[in-house]
């Protein structure tokens, strides 16, 4: 499967759903071809969100199950640069200066040729948004 | 990748008070490389992307609607728009702009199909991609 997440977190439920449903297909041993974030899904894949201490960290999430599983998370780059998200070479390419990359461990950047190729090859591509 | 799979792009909102329409957009030309079967289907607030005539200085975004005319040279030939969700709307077909691509016979011919809600419903069935945006 793929799973493409188009919504950024806390103002919109999808990316929790998207996380849930991900967590619950792997744990059932299903394989997870991508998971390709798109539209203000990039904002996920930010590490500088700090939410309150008695709330779930969206972005944490991601990552610590990307780390477990081995997820290929991917950030569409024309949708990350719009939103201001960067990791070292965008950032460095635009002149953002040291330490502008936001990037969160466990996310790469990428086009969206990623996002056909998964379609293509996984079995199902699900779609989480509005 | 040598398998064929059919792709639907679903176009739901409306052009310019969210970004969905123009980032979907960007998918379906970068997609069009990859030599897939694609469609497009244009329904709801959607079929306001397809209307002729926009101009966007006023608000200060890009009016990315001639990129719809395009789409013939990005092999992209097939274009669905659902006739309940212009007529809902007090639109027809003369509202919208024209998207054509070259037949076999090298005559520039329309990419516009008007279906009907269950016309739509049998086009989504036969996917094996749908991308709703």
């Amino acid at each position: 499967m793929a799973v493409v997440v188009n919504e950024g977190p806390y103002t919109h439920q999808a990316s929790d759903t998207a996380y849930q449903f991900t967590k619950a297909a792997l744990e059932k041993g299903h394989e997870i071809y991508r998971v390709f974030f798109y539209h203000d899904g990039v904002n996920n894949a930010t590490r500088l969100t700090v939410p309150p201490q008695d709330e779930r960290n969206v972005q944490k999430n991601w990552s610590e199950l990307a780390e477990k599983h081995g997820l290929d998370m991917v950030v569409c780059i024309a949708a990350a640069q719009r939103r201001g998200i960067l990791d070292d070479s965008e950032a460095k390419r635009h002149g953002k200066g040291e330490g502008a990359a936001n990037l969160a461990p466990g996310f790469r950047i990428s086009g969206l040729g990623q996002l056909i190729e998964a379609g293509i090859q996984a079995d199902r591509l699900v779609v989480f948004g509005d | 990748m040598s398998d064929t799979k059919r792709f639907l792009y679903v176009n739901r909102k409306a052009p310019h008070g969210t970004v969905y329409a123009l980032e979907s957009l960007e998918v379906v030309l970068i997609g069009a490389a990859f030599e897939q079967d694609v469609s497009l289907a244009f329904l709801d607030d959607g079929v306001f992307q397809l209307i002729k005539k926009q101009v966007t200085t006023g608000i200060g975004v890009k009016n990315f609607a001639p990129t719809y005319r395009a789409l013939g040279d990005y092999d992209v030939k097939k274009v669905f728009v659902e006739r309940e969700s212009l007529e809902e709307r007090g639109l027809s077909e003369d509202d919208l702009m024209a998207i054509t691509h070259e037949n076999d016979d090298e005559e520039d011919v329309s990419s516009v199909e008007i279906v009907d809600r269950a016309r739509m419903a049998e086009i989504m069935a036969a996917q094996d991609v749908i991308l709703s945006f």
